[in-house]
């Protein structure tokens, strides 16, 4: 398998979707090519990275404004029954 | 996805708000999370076809060649990072970089980024979502993947480990 070949199966190796023929192809391959392996290993770090990154903070005054009209909302679709006399 | 802080905030509370409203739609088998962010991102990707005047679901013209993988670049700035994810993540400006690079990604390779690997959309939905062949999502999110490593790479990898792209050999 050529770097090229490797490059192109890159995406279903990285998700373990590759074909177990082709996986020990690749697999060969990465054994004896280290740019192969650190660019591998570079994809799966960067796809972690941006999966745990840290939540994005909401602006105090949008999360403010958010949890008033969530609260509004609750209070007319949970109206409280009327009280029996 | 948004890029816009207005839009942004425009879909989060439409989308507490719909949750609100379908509660009763929530299966308890799926994550709740998964559950908002699917919401989410179905009111973004209204808004970004509203912003193209674009009525299909498909975010691009009828026109838009298909991507092909062998027209991907190659990898340039090969080495290993400095750090490991785990402890990257725990830095403020790390998220700086990791914004910085998304917004360099074209829109429609960042879109496939994030559905599939921020939000675990699976390739089938992500290219349902788009208006895309499972093919084209493919190669869409290869570029993506491989730029951010481009670029992520060249800002945390040790250059006293890099790999020279001379040295970069077929076999």
């Amino acid at each position: 398998m050529k770097c090229e070949e490797l490059l192109a199966m890159l995406n279903e190796y990285v998700d373990g979707t590759i074909d177990p023929v082709v996986c020990k192809d690749f697999e060969q391959h990465l054994a004896g090519c280290n740019p192969c392996q650190v660019v591998v290993d570079n994809i799966r770090k960067t796809i972690t990275l941006y999966k745990e990154g840290q939540p994005y903070e909401l602006p105090v005054a949008f999360r403010n404004r958010l949890h008033s009209v969530l609260r509004q909302r609750w209070k007319e679709t949970h109206a409280a029954p009327p009280k029996p006399k | 996805m948004l890029r816009q802080e207005q839009d942004a905030e425009d879909v989060t509370q439409q989308t507490f708000l719909s949750a609100l409203e379908n509660l009763n739609g929530f299966r308890s088998e799926a994550s709740f999370a998964t559950w908002l962010f699917r919401i989410a991102t179905h009111a973004a990707l209204k808004v970004i076809r509203k912003r193209k005047g674009l009525k299909t679901v498909s975010l691009e013209e009828a026109t838009e060649e298909t991507d092909r993988v062998d027209s991907v670049p190659h990898p340039e700035f090969i080495a290993d990072w400095r750090q490991s994810p785990e402890q990257l993540v725990q830095k403020r400006e790390i998220q700086r970089l990791l914004d910085e690079a998304l917004a360099r990604l074209d829109e429609k390779h960042r879109l496939v980024f994030l559905l599939r690997d921020v939000e675990g959309f699976s390739v089938r939905e992500t290219a349902d979502a788009l208006g895309l062949t499972e093919a084209n999502t493919k190669v869409r999110l290869l570029r993506a993947r491989l730029q951010l490593r481009e670029e992520l790479t060249r800002s945390l990898g040790d250059p006293d480990k890099r790999v020279m792209r001379s040295h970069y050999p077929e076999h």
